[in-house]
């Protein structure tokens, strides 16, 4: 129940504070002005109210002076929350790189959580308090935003792409998690909560009831699609070898250099010849609408984790599977 | 600026614009640019009415957290229609279809507008735009809110998108023609001696306004046409599953819709400038700036549609270049607001209705001008973006704004347009009723926003609720007051007492015409000699011409 009359959220992530600092900064600068404007706009209307009906005003037709102060102090003023707002900006943009990553799909009228140890949850996120956490966001349909009021943090999530936004928790609880951008019927009941947890914690839960891992789930896709008979691991196949892919820059049939995100992974299994690498024939079939978002999400998460051999990743190359290649039967060499 | 000729009150001439011809058609067919603001008048006030039933309906369901009064496909098809009537049918026409319609010839000392029938065409337009938004409304309504975001409007939503999206489509047009009418009329047809420095500022901020109508619209009416085409045709131009871009959209529909808010407000800035310096009987401080500083307004208001996505997906970068343009955008507002104060001065300041309405508009945009700050303050938006904080700052520019400029205009020019008086205590309690019902509606949003509220929300957690409830007690305070001036106002234009040409004893050629006006405007040809709004003089000592 409602209880007392809070002005601000919870303050429950490293980002918070550093929000919430420039917004009471704001609310004084506004505070001062408004009270400022009112009492002289007040002040001057009372001391030279209409004495009688003929009565003109004073002719004074202007001052360059106090123009030049008023909008002399107004432009530093700006400046300065420019480059305040502008360094938490950043802050939030940038990832620290050794967050743990989470793969969310907004659905209408859900959130659906992926961990990388295969832990799946629904309008509910796990994550563990200290760490800093990398969400992974796209949408299966509309337009949703992930917003957690208490960490000051939201992100569209847009069809089609991957936005990445990331947050770290500074104390335990659970904090609502709502859709920000109007996604149709049930817009106001795509909420839930993320639940903050000790990291002993965090991890008994994330043990807890898991199928496979993230990767593993996305082998199994890689294999029943056939992805494989192309992508071979000796560099023999049709496709480019994907161990060591992830993460490195790719030169394209252009000469253009992109670097293998999770964005590239993504637009090169949906719409393949869209950039296709230096080398490589234009070949592959499209695969939009036979795997899901999730799907996409783990075979990214299992290209992520292919390491070139000697690492000690799970095996590159699948045995032959009869069934997954006569799938794809037209498409063989 | 006075007329060359000394100034006898002269009789009110027996065929004004009003009684000249009676009738349906001598109305539906009149080129009279002062008949044509009233049409206007009374359609928008039509729309008007619908959006704030709208509005209301919105509220009680808000009055309680969980969705209970009405269903959220119901909910939804609330806030969409009182966005989309509120915004493509009242406010954007709404002071400057009316007032600028009226007020543009008679200040400038013109007959009429440049091209009388255009601007016959242009109500017609208007009209047919309503037709199709009411045809929407009856099939069933629409759901996409006012915003149309794709792919939701293209390839989701199960309501008459298409002809809502037709309806602003077209009304667009009449915006256009309205807009290409004022800006030849201001160039062309200004009396003789009324030079660009000497023109009221109402006329400048028209100016500016019209310039964004023009150059702004056409974007509108492609993205809507796109959006039109999406859904119908299946092409793909904003639905990633159709290989289209969805925040493509999202730069293309901001890129007219935020210069829209500056064609809501710059007209009710120009509406100020006058009933300021008519009520402290003194010329507007620092006229030459505060004239250019509405032209600055209609030029930077273009370059700060990006910060409707900080959070969209669109670059950090980019993010960071079209938040320093949304707080430079910021200052020749601030300028404004500067100079309207500073105006009242040494003025000769009277508490008739219009002074509250300018100095109740001069309190509410300025907060919400500073919480326009927050919102170009990326670090902060990101986490206030799609909240009720978004939702009271528009409120505080567009009604806190707009419309209280449109009622302080009315009022002060009501003697002019219809000749008559209306009941002066009765529209004092009016505009204090809408003030203090302004303010208990949306402060508590601000609040609610910082919270975490999101907009467009049917159902929210209950810890919400009291700041709810403030919101909505504060609405049917705000419609009291908008019932108020609705009823005196009608009542006045039959039983208010004459009114004289110039019953304020205000500056401006439009004092000089007979209240109402004949339909040529004035008798003989104005001249002006001297600068806009000069009530402390001798004339010939300051003549220029």
């Amino acid at each position: 129940m409602w209880t007392g009359f809070p002005l601000f959220p919870e303050q429950a992530s490293t980002m918070a504070g550093r929000v919430d600092a420039l917004y009471i900064a704001l609310v004084a600068l506004a505070a001062f002005f408004s009270v400022l404007i009112a009492c002289l706009v007040v002040g001057f209307a009372i001391k030279f109210r209409r004495r009688s009906p003929g009565e003109i005003g004073v002719p004074i037709h202007g001052n360059f002076t106090l123009e030049a102060v008023w909008t002399a102090v107004p432009l530093v003023i700006v400046t300065v929350v420019f480059l305040w707002s502008a360094e938490i900006f950043f802050s939030m943009a940038r990832v620290p790189p050794q967050a743990m990553e989470i793969y969310v799909v907004g659905k209408r009228w859900m959130w659906k959580a992926q961990h990388l140890s295969g832990q799946r949850e629904i309008n509910e996120l796990h994550v563990p308090v200290g760490v800093p956490v990398k969400l992974v966001l796209t949408s299966e349909d509309v337009i949703h935003s992930f917003y957690v009021p208490a960490f000051r943090i939201k992100k569209d999530a847009v069809p089609g792409r991957y936005a990445t936004m990331w947050f770290q928790a500074t104390k335990p609880g659970r904090y609502h998690l709502f859709c920000a951008e109007y996604c149709g019927t049930k817009h106001s009941g795509m909420i839930g909560w993320v639940e903050v947890m000790e990291p002993a914690a965090f991890q008994t839960w994330l043990t807890g009831g898991g199928t496979g891992s993230l990767a593993a789930e996305g082998q199994k896709i890689f294999q029943s699609l056939g992805c494989v008979t192309c992508h071979r691991a000796d560099s023999q196949g049709r496709g480019p070898r994907l161990e060591g892919l992830f993460g490195r820059a790719v030169t394209l049939a252009d000469g253009e250099e992109v670097v293998a995100d999770a964005d590239y992974v993504r637009e090169s299994i949906v719409t393949p010849a869209a950039k296709v690498v230096a080398g490589y024939q234009p070949v592959m079939p499209t695969y939009q609408g036979l795997v899901s978002e999730e799907g996409l999400m783990q075979l990214i998460a299992y290209i992520q984790s292919l390491q070139e051999p000697a690492k000690g990743a799970p095996p590159a190359v699948a045995p032959r599977e009869p069934g997954a290649a006569a799938r794809t039967g037209a498409r063989q060499p | 600026m006075s007329a060359a000729a000394a100034l006898p009150e002269p009789a009110p001439p027996k065929a004004n614009y009003l009684n000249i011809s009676y009738g349906v058609k001598s109305w539906l067919l009149t080129t009279d640019h002062k008949r044509i603001a009233l049409l206007y008048m009374g359609s928008i006030t039509v729309m008007f009415a619908l959006g704030g039933i709208f509005a209301a309906l919105i509220r009680l369901e808000l009055v309680t957290p969980p969705g209970d009064m009405v269903q959220a496909e119901t909910y939804n098809k609330l806030f969409t229609l009182h966005g989309v009537i509120m915004v493509f049918f009242f406010l954007i026409p709404s002071i400057p279809a009316t007032l600028g319609n009226f007020l543009i010839p008679l200040m400038i000392g013109a007959r009429d507008l440049a091209f009388p029938k255009l601007n016959l065409a242009s109500w017609y337009l208007f009209m047919a735009g309503a037709g199709f938004a009411a045809y929407s409304l009856v099939r069933g309504g629409v759901d996409t809110g006012w915003t149309f975001y794709t792919p939701y409007s293209t390839a989701f939503s199960n309501t008459h998108v298409i002809s809502a999206a037709m309806g602003a489509f077209i009304a667009g047009f009449s915006s256009i023609l309205t807009g290409l009418n004022f800006i030849v009329t201001i160039h062309k047809m200004r009396a003789p001696g009324l030079t660009w420095m000497r023109l009221p500022l109402f006329v400048w901020s028209h100016y500016a306004t019209s310039i964004i109508m023009v150059l702004g619209t056409p974007v509108i009416a492609v993205t809507l046409m796109l959006v039109m085409v999406e859904r119908g045709l299946k092409l793909g131009i904003f639905n990633p599953a159709l290989g289209g871009d969805p925040v493509l959209f999202q730069h293309l529909f901001w890129f007219y819709s935020h210069p829209a808010v500056y064609i809501m407000i710059l007209p009710s800035m120009g509406v100020i400038s006058e009933l300021v310096s008519a009520m402290a009987r003194k010329r507007v401080f620092g006229y030459g700036i505060v004239a250019m500083s509405s032209l600055a307004i209609a030029v930077i208001g273009f370059l700060v549609w990006g910060h409707h996505m900080f959070v969209s997906g669109q670059s950090v970068y980019a993010g960071m270049v079209f938040s320093a343009l949304s707080f430079l955008v910021a200052i020749p507002s601030a300028i404004k607001v500067f100079n309207w104060t500073a105006t009242l001065y040494k003025g000769s300041v009277s508490y008739d209705t219009p002074t509250l309405y300018a100095i109740g508009f001069i309190g509410l945009f300025t907060i919400g001008g500073l919480t326009g700050i927050f919102l170009a303050a990326t670090g902060l938006d990101v986490h206030v973006h799609d909240t009720y904080f978004i939702v009271a700052h528009f409120h505080y520019i567009m009604v806190g704004g707009a419309i209280m400029g449109y009622l302080g205009g009315l009022h002060f020019w009501w003697p002019k347009i219809t000749g008559r008086l209306y009941p002066e205590a009765w529209g004092r309690v009016a505009a204090l009723i809408v003030f203090a019902g302004f303010n208990l509606t949306f402060f508590p949003q601000f609040i609610l926003g910082y919270m975490g509220m999101p907009r467009r929300y049917h159902a929210y957690p209950e810890e919400f609720q009291v700041l709810n409830v403030m919101s909505s007690a504060g609405a049917s305070i705000l419609g009291l007051g908008y019932i108020l001036p609705f009823a005196y106002l009608g009542w006045s234009m039959r039983y208010g007492r004459a009114a004289s040409a110039n019953p304020w004893g205000a500056k401006g050629l439009e004092w000089q015409a007979a209240s109402p006006p004949l339909t040529e405007n004035f008798e003989t040809q104005p001249v002006v000699r001297e600068e806009a709004y000069e009530y402390a003089h001798a004339p010939q000592e300051r003549a220029i011409v």
